[in-house]
């Protein structure tokens, strides 16, 4: 993984002491609240319900064991013994005291990590697919490129005051696991015309109050003019972008208001000005080849597809065998699979791990995965590189700490948003639902039978739980101050990406949990031909769903 | 600001959070702050109301708070509660892990 040079190391030391130094001129006086909120915001710091929050960039979701350890440390010394993985890759604490923020960022820059752009009208942490570099689907590796951008959006002075914050996700498979049609930027690996390997650019989408499938601007981009196409959609929203309306300043409005060929001209035209001032934005192959070594591919042993000893395992052990199917995926090299660990287990808190479990997945990393693990947008880690013979082995070590949970995009896998019990922005809790939702079905055997279904769970209209695009997407809305539950189906962000559909009528909290039950029962009733539940919905659509909810619910 | 002040409520009380940890505080009657709502001063009008989070802002330039408002609370048994959820939840913790906030350092607040 990409190690730091002389400049990432002067510039996160350097903001450690800036912000050491604003805090300390917040708490005598110097700064007002209205002065130093901009100033905290840039170092990740809110504040929420209960105290302050700052949430820590995971470059790409790739972390060493080093600085799992490292988090693990801060959560411990400094917070209350947990983290939160989030669905953009990155990891909050929730009970930071303000005057421990300068030295949690300094535990951080000793590991390599700060709290920059995860707050902020700019360019936020660079996500990715969690099987980068190692998916047998994949053209190429993205994660250089998701460096290349980390690099150039750092600081970046032009980017730094955007209309709104601004998210790029980039992904090299065939399968989009980085939900590349949901980001204002979306980035796929292509081949050209001649079979060279570039970039199809998507931009507009996203998801809160108006969620929006990208549209595609550049169906293909040369690698090396990256940079500059890049800047040239960032120049074009800085200067249409809607700053009177923060409800429309995002750049999927403007987008949505001129239309994809207008916007896709206005970039073309930008590029064009770009390149005719020299080629200062081209990456030049040294620095290509330079970044390109740190994602060089591991030291892999030869091994065979068949690992007799994991076999035996499996035949052995349902438990294990479940996991095994449902958890780990095909990887690139002959007798490795990726192994995903869920931090869902039944009645648990999604994206949720104390620091012993941190510290215990950060010490199986180092024996099982090259000391590498990645944090995922569907809030779960990823060891990437896990021989097939150590599966079982790993299983073991999982099951041991309850980390063990084989339910992998499955119904209890669910991603919700921290919620009406940590968020300040939250009308509704999440959580709670998903949790019982987990419990209802934590059948292992049912899980199997409904198969892959995604359920997405936000606490308000902002969607950090990815509603929209759940394949049952469950939004918390307030209604005199109670908890109600608007349920919308036939989401999807992976490659035919959609919004879901609004069901009916929201539900009360105490409905919600049934709600999705007789969602599913209608789905298991109506699937034909071993679908999954979007093939059903995509071919049945709403109405089904709603004689079966509203007749039963009695709305 | 979810789950926002009824601007009709009559029973009210302040609350902020404390600058230097972002704990959850509530005005009392002796005009000092405090961790626990049942020392929270209670008004029973709107204008008493709007008095009150006057008396509580200079609490702001005196680096103790951060954003103090007025929430509505009602009448329960002997004393008062608030009303919203969401109130509910900065009075005790996350509903979800009850081993955290004040729900657990003071199971009586």
């Amino acid at each position: 993984m990409y190690r730091y040079d002389e400049f990432d190391h002067k510039i996160v030391t350097e903001r450690v002491e800036q912000f050491r130094g604003q805090v300390a001129r917040r708490l005598s006086g110097e700064l007002s609240e209205d002065e130093f909120k901009p100033l905290r915001l840039m170092n990740g710091l809110y504040l929420q319900l209960h105290a302050y929050m700052l949430r820590v960039a995971v470059p790409y979701g790739t972390l060493s064991s080093r600085q799992l350890r490292q988090l693990a440390h801060i959560a411990r010394e400094y917070d209350k013994g947990y983290a939160h993985f989030t669905t953009r890759q990155n990891v909050q604490y929730n009970w930071p005291r303000l005057a421990d923020v300068p030295d949690i960022l300094k535990d951080l820059a000793d590991v390599e990590m700060h709290a920059l752009q995860t707050s902020g009208n700019c360019i936020r942490n660079i996500t990715t697919d969690p099987y980068a570099g190692v998916s047998a689907d994949e053209l190429e590796d993205p994660r250089p490129w998701a460096e290349i951008l980390r690099q150039w959006s750092s600081l970046h002075p032009e980017f730094s005051f955007l209309p709104r914050k601004f998210k790029i996700a980039i992904n090299g498979a065939k399968e989009d696991r980085a939900a590349i049609l949901f980001h204002d930027i979306g980035i796929g690996m292509a081949r050209g015309g001649n079979g060279e390997i570039g970039f199809r650019v998507y931009v507009g989408g996203g998801q809160g109050r108006t969620p929006m499938v990208a549209e595609c601007i550049r169906e293909f981009l040369p690698k090396t003019d990256l940079l500059a196409y890049m800047e040239a959609i960032l120049r074009v929203y800085n200067r249409f972008g809607r700053r009177d309306n923060l409800y429309k300043s995002r750049i999927k409005i403007l987008v949505h208001q001129i239309g994809a060929e207008a916007m896709a001209k206005q970039v073309e035209d930008e590029f064009a000005a770009i390149q005719k001032q020299g080629d200062t934005l081209n990456v030049p192959p040294s620095e290509v080849d330079r970044i390109l070594a740190y994602f060089a591919p591991k030291n892999y042993e030869s091994l065979g597809d068949f690992a007799p000893e994991t076999e035996e395992a499996r035949l052995a052990d349902e438990n294990f065998a479940r996991w095994l199917d449902v958890n780990t995926a095909a990887h690139k090299i002959p007798g490795y699979r990726i192994a995903n660990i869920s931090t869902k287990p039944v009645g648990g808190i999604p994206g949720d791990m104390s620091a012993d479990d941190m510290d215990a997945v950060a010490d199986l990393a180092d024996k099982f995965s090259f000391s590498e693990l990645r944090v995922t947008h569907k809030q779960n880690l990823t060891f990437a590189d896990v021989r097939g013979k150590d599966l079982h082995a790993l299983w073991k070590a999982l099951d041991e700490r309850g980390l063990a949970s084989a339910n992998i995009s499955l119904i209890t896998d669910q991603i919700a948003c921290p919620g009406l019990d940590y968020c300040n922005l939250a009308n509704t809790r999440s959580i709670p639902i998903a949790q019982e939702i987990s419990k209802r079905f934590e059948d292992a055997e049912l899980q199997r039978r409904i198969g892959r279904l995604h359920i997405n769970i936000s606490g308000c209209i902002n969607a950090c739980g990815h509603h929209h695009v759940g394949h049952i997407g469950i939004l918390g809305v307030d209604k005199k101050g109670v908890e109600y539950y608007q349920v919308g189906l036939g989401g999807s962000s992976d490659n035919n990406g959609s919004i879901g559909k609004i069901v009916g009528p929201a539900f009360a909290r105490d409905e919600i949990v049934d709600a999705i039950g007789t969602i599913v029962d209608t789905y298991l009733k109506q699937r034909v031909n071993g679908e999954e539940f979007l093939d059903t919905y995509r071919r049945i659509g709403l109405q089904p769903f709603k004689e079966t909810l509203y007749d039963t619910t009695q709305h | 600001m979810a789950q926002h002040h009824n601007q009709t409520a009559q029973t009210l009380a302040v609350t902020a959070n404390r600058l230097l940890d972002g704990e959850v505080v509530y005005f009392t009657d002796g005009g000092s702050w405090s961790e626990h709502f049942k020392d929270a001063a209670v008004v029973r009008s709107k204008g008493d109301g709007e008095a009150m989070l006057q008396r509580a802002m200079p609490s702001v330039e005196a680096l103790e708070v951060i954003g103090p408002y007025l929430f509505e609370v009602r009448e329960a048994g002997s004393g008062t509660a608030p009303v919203s959820v969401r109130e509910n939840i900065r009075m005790n913790g996350p509903t979800v892990r009850l081993d955290l906030g004040k729900q657990a350092e003071h199971p009586r607040v």
